[in-house]
């Protein structure tokens, strides 16, 4: 299969690509790792005017903690994710994440920001990041913005990005001690995207109390979910196993998912309550200290 | 519709192509250089057969344009062989019956490759997960991971 015609510009810095977007308006489209977009161009589901290729694009591929965040920059492959030595030891709900994109191949090519921009709920990033209260920073003809993740996912494949502006950074909060995520995403095979899935990331403060708790799900309506409700529920709450099903119950109802091959829309929202329920579970036992 | 010149080291040699920006690097492999060892299956970056090392990693080059590869090294399973003597992937392949149809064969050769160069060791979990981008149709796994059983040992044997 072969895409549509279409042109394409390899700049070879930020500015030199955004005055691109900013020069060809809607007619353009950022091409990042492309296993979303090239997929989408050769199945002709969409087209595109003139694809501005990031890939020559240098220092967009990062993973540091800086100013109390760890900033990824949006061009880093999710196998850089997966592999990242600081990530492994710090946040293990990303390498839950990464682990459980598509394939290791495509993750060989598929990136962070990518994963975002492309605004598709059934994507995995957006429910980690929902969780663990990020921020993006977007580059556009007039400077640099920052939007927090919340607002970030506008409807089925838009984001808060204007047509002239690039997705540069992920900024997450550093975990203070006590803290602890967990991302379990159930799919049919290797590859497929989810049929449900749960990001939860907590903090633990005295008494095993929950001070801190967020919650996102995949793949549960138009949008990524931000279940806050669910959060809501388990905050200054000590984590006994009624609490738990309380918040995994109220993260069910925050769930819209709809019917498809993957399941009913019944058994989807059953499923987005049963991982709700084990990464909290799992997200406490790490915050206690376990791998 | 841009048309691009672009220099692409394919198995380390230099080639030369003028390409549309909507070909496809498996395309410029098979129908412009003529290297036909690399397939096309699925042609959804799902299955894999068209795997290829783009500057020592394994990718689905269906889902790669041939443009994105200018300046950069591929290698491919003819790349494999050098001066006669076949790869220990390859003789592992061979030995182990790693394959049935063979149509999987030249990506599950070309992740493995990659696989053992970053781990030579790897646990069997660890090569499972590796291939799990790359689909057997004949459903020959078990060969498959004992294929590269078969060239990590060899491998070290070679180095000892």
């Amino acid at each position: 299969m072969i895409p549509a015609a279409f042109d394409y510009l390899a700049p070879t810095t930020l500015d030199e690509a955004v005055a691109l977007l900013d020069r060809h308006g809607g007619q353009a489209k950022v091409l990042a790792g492309g296993q979303s977009l090239l997929p989408l161009l050769k199945l002709r589901l969409g087209q595109v005017g003139l694809l501005v290729d990031l890939g020559r694009v240098p220092g967009l591929e990062y993973i540091k903690e800086e100013g109390g965040f760890l900033r990824v920059g949006a061009a880093t492959r999710e196998s850089a994710l997966e592999r990242s030595d600081l990530v492994r030891s710090k946040y293990p709900i990303l390498v839950d994440t990464a682990a459980v994109i598509a394939d290791p191949l495509v993750r060989n090519r598929a990136t962070v920001g990518g994963n975002l921009a492309h605004g598709d709920p059934a994507n995995d990033h957006p429910a980690t990041m929902l969780a663990l209260g990020a921020t993006v920073v977007a580059r556009g003809p007039k400077g640099e913005r920052t939007i927090p993740i919340e607002q970030f996912f506008t409807g089925l494949f838009s984001t808060a990005l204007a047509a002239n502006e690039i997705l540069t950074e992920v900024r997450i909060p550093v975990p203070p001690p006590g803290s602890g995520g967990a991302y379990l995403k159930l799919e049919r095979k290797v590859g497929d995207f989810a049929t449900a899935g749960a990001a939860v990331q907590l903090v633990l403060g005295s008494g095993s109390r929950i001070e801190k708790v967020g919650i996102g799900l995949t793949a549960m309506g138009e949008v990524p979910v931000k279940a806050t409700d669910a959060e809501a529920s388990l905050r200054g709450k000590t984590p006994d196993p009624k609490v738990l099903a309380e918040a995994a119950r109220l993260a069910a109802r925050a769930a819209n998912p709809t019917v498809d091959r993957r399941g009913s829309v019944e058994y989807k929202r059953e499923m987005a309550r049963v991982l709700t329920e084990r990464a909290l579970r799992r997200a406490i036992e790490r915050a206690g200290g376990k791998r | 519709m841009s048309s691009h010149s672009i220099r692409v080291s394919v198995n380390g040699a230099a080639h030369e192509a003028t390409v549309d920006a909507r070909y496809l690097l498996v395309h410029l492999l098979r129908e412009t250089l003529r290297l036909t060892g690399t397939h096309i299956g699925c042609d959804t970056t799902h299955c894999g057969a068209c795997t290829v090392l783009l500057d020592g990693e394994p990718v689905k080059s269906c889902t790669v344009l041939a443009v994105q590869a200018d300046g950069r090294d591929v290698m491919t399973v003819e790349g494999l062989e050098q001066g006669g003597k076949l790869d220990p992937v390859q003789e592992g392949f061979w030995q182990e019956h790693g394959l049935q149809c063979g149509f999987c064969t030249p990506g599950m050769l070309m992740t493995s490759y990659a696989l053992l160069k970053r781990n030579p060791d790897p646990s069997e979990g660890e090569i499972r997960e590796a291939i799990s981008g790359n689909l057997c149709r004949c459903t020959g796994y078990v060969n498959i991971v004992k294929s590269i059983q078969y060239a990590a040992a060899k491998r070290h044997a070679e180095v000892s």
